[in-house]
């Protein structure tokens, strides 16, 4: 019973947040409602006995990736009244076709095929479970080759913002202490023979 | 340990694109073809390894996600020569256009590497991977030209567009997942057959594991990235985004919609009819009105790609096969129509224009001829290779009972042939703009050339390509 209103809380919590990152006008509340969503996810996660995977999203996702987004937020100079521009002219169509799509997924993906009483409630595990030995085992026998992939995927990243972001030639203008040091008299000091004049 | 033998190929490109990343790392500044040939050696020993590397049967290794089949070992292969040759072009355009880009060979290699995953995987979550790795190559290298407002553009949108597909995918293989609860390609096989009540789940699945596929292959109407896309890049990104990638795309769509859903033929094949006559339709009919050669040839792209889903439709090996013969043969004949801008391309001018082509016969009567072997072959023209493309693949249609899908496809084709041959005029009866000939180095002027001549000479004898593509698709069971 406590479980079942845990979820629904969690739920809730997850499908509320969701809608607030998209209807939110000020960015920064809208990343806000992100960590909210994931906080809420780690506790399914955690009612699923993905303690691991909880912690990991929490620590990973809360903690780093949404901190640097809000900093890229906050330092970006977002005009929200040009991304909103022609919203109003799109939004019938926008709402007609969105009503369309929820009606036929509800009909195809609904309690009918999904319910209890079709797919079996999953068996607690036993209290000495270990979720972090059971991730690492299928992360490095069954799943190796994806694990790898996801690894390069990853590198290719990091390859890519280094090459789109990094400017060949320096773009600053430190002093050069090689040029600095050669410096001579003449380089510095001009000295002009002038007539003297009347006050 | 036996696992180890199926990705030995991958492994080795691997440890060369990383290494490719550290010469040009360390010697790139100071001699930008080291990085070049690095990669060029990485691409000749991973084509060594896979010709050794033909199975005589299916092998499935690490725990089902991944496997190594004929069809599979051929696809790699060709996938891993095309890209060879393109790097070729590709060292000829930066030299050309006076612009050194090491990075564009490490992101070359990784995208390979993503091509092959993608060919050998066995389960959707090896599918996703390759295909992701494929994708975020192909992004970096369209925005590598960070100076280009075009290029900048299409790298946007190309990113946006593909996010979004890649959701689209992630969605349908998570109904599918959540419907026979496995994630291994042959295990879904069975269990999709044994569905019962559950199939229309499954083809809610499948709707959107087909629109990421099409996304891919760029048929309409899932189209709108292709021609900003092929534009705005650099020709020879544009150039590598249509070759070895499309031979990709086939290979998952193979993947996914015969070795994972082939209890769902009854479904998708009536799903691709209808992709296949609107690329058909809308990619030779917009494609008359470009001006711009690159544009023209994204189009072109769009219909060539509806005429290759007509194999699939026919939900039999021999379609499969004369789809693989499709997608290979036009990815050789686009090789070469880019090859040919980067022939034409100096250092002021990307020479993307149809008008850059005019009077080609009497700068360089020779790449004219080898533009006109190209664009022939392109529209279907026979004896090139191009034709028996086509021809194979109408034939299939055929024998499948789609006679009208067939006529369909040959009043389409008729269409597109005004564009191609209008190229031609271009280039034997206008008056050319400038009268010098085109200056390149000798080793494009050879690639270019084989190229040009490899058309003709598979048009001549398409016996020898076409059996391996048949001898590949045999362990495909006819569906029914």
């Amino acid at each position: 019973m406590l479980q079942q209103i845990l979820f629904y809380l969690f739920s809730a919590l997850v499908v509320a947040a969701g809608a607030m990152v998209i209807t939110i006008r000020n960015p920064v509340y809208a990343a806000l409602s992100l960590v909210v969503a994931f906080f809420a996810s780690a506790g399914l996660w955690m009612m699923l006995e993905a303690e691991f995977l909880a912690i990991a999203l929490v620590l990973v996702y809360v903690g780093a990736v949404m901190v640097l987004f809000l900093f890229v937020v906050m330092m970006l100079d977002i005009n929200i009244a040009v991304l909103r521009e022609g919203f109003a002219r799109y939004v019938p169509i926008a709402v007609v076709f969105a009503v369309l799509m929820m009606v036929s997924i509800t009909l195809v993906v609904g309690p009918k095929h999904f319910g209890l009483d079709q797919v079996a409630a999953p068996v607690a595990a036993a209290a000495d479970y270990n979720n972090t030995r059971a991730l690492g085992r299928a992360l490095f026998s069954q799943y190796v080759i994806p694990f790898e992939a996801a690894a390069v995927v990853l590198l290719v990243a990091i390859i890519a913002a280094i090459a789109l972001t990094l400017r060949g030639t320096r773009q600053t203008k430190a002093p050069k202490p090689e040029l600095q040091v050669q410096v001579q008299r003449n380089d510095r000091l001009r000295i002009i023979k002038m007539e003297a004049e009347k006050p | 340990m036996n696992d180890i033998a199926l990705v030995i190929p991958e492994a080795t490109l691997l440890a060369f694109a990383c290494g490719t990343l550290l010469v040009d790392a360390f010697l790139g500044r100071r001699n930008p073809a080291a990085t070049f040939w690095f990669a060029v050696l990485g691409g000749l020993v991973v084509l060594a390894e896979l010709a050794h590397s033909v199975p005589d049967t299916i092998r499935i290794g690490f725990a089902g996600t991944y496997r190594l089949d004929v069809v599979g070992a051929v696809l790699k292969t060709f996938i891993v020569a095309l890209v060879l040759v393109s790097l070729f072009y590709a060292r000829e355009y930066f030299r050309k256009r006076g612009v050194s880009q090491g990075e564009h060979y490490p992101l070359v290699l990784f995208a390979t590497l993503g091509m092959m995953m993608l060919v050998s995987s066995n389960s959707l979550l090896m599918v996703y991977l390759g295909l992701e790795l494929l994708s975020l190559s192909l992004y970096a290298l369209v925005a590598l030209q960070r100076d280009s407002l075009q290029s900048s553009e299409a790298a946007m949108k190309y990113f946006v567009l593909g996010a979004l597909a890649s959701g689209m995918l992630l969605y349908g293989m998570s109904m599918l997942y959540g419907v026979t609860g496995t994630l291994d390609l042959p295990d879904l096989l069975i269990k999709v057959s044994v569905a019962g009540d559950k199939r229309l789940l499954l083809v809610f699945g499948l709707v959107f594991v087909l629109v990421g596929i099409s996304f891919k292959l760029g048929v309409v109407p899932f189209h709108m990235w292709v021609p900003d896309v092929y534009q705005g890049a650099a020709t020879p990104v544009t150039q590598f985004i249509g070759t070895a990638p499309k031979l990709a795309a086939f290979a998952m769509a193979l993947r996914l919609l015969v070795d994972g859903l082939g209890g769902l033929a009854e479904e998708w094949h009536q799903m691709l009819i209808l992709l296949a006559i609107l690329s058909m339709g809308l990619g030779n009919l917009l494609a008359i009105a470009q001006t711009n050669f690159k544009r023209m040839l994204a189009y072109s792209t769009i219909a060539h790609m509806g005429y290759m889903l007509l194999g699939l439709v026919s939900t039999r090996a021999s379609g499969y096969a004369a789809s693989m013969f499709y997608v290979t043969v036009y990815a050789l004949m686009s090789m070469g129509a880019f090859g040919a801008i980067i022939l034409l391309a100096s250092r002021n001018s990307e020479a993307d224009q149809l008008s850059d082509l005019s009077g080609l016969a009497k700068r360089s009567p020779w790449f004219a001829l080898i533009m006109l072997i190209l664009l022939f072959s392109m529209a279907g023209v026979p004896p090139f290779a191009g034709f028996w493309a086509k021809w194979f693949v109408l034939k299939e249609v055929v024998g499948a009972g789609y006679t009208w899908l067939a006529a369909l496809a040959v009043l389409f084709s008729l269409v597109g042939a005004y564009y191609y041959l209008r190229v031609i005029k271009i280039m034997y009866f206008d008056a050319p703009v400038v009268s010098e000939r085109p200056e390149a180095g000798q080793d494009l002027k050879l690639v270019l050339s084989v190229n040009g001549l490899a058309v003709l000479a598979l048009g001549l004898m398409p016996d020898m390509l076409l059996r391996v593509c048949l001898d590949a698709t045999l362990s495909y069971p006819p569906w029914q």
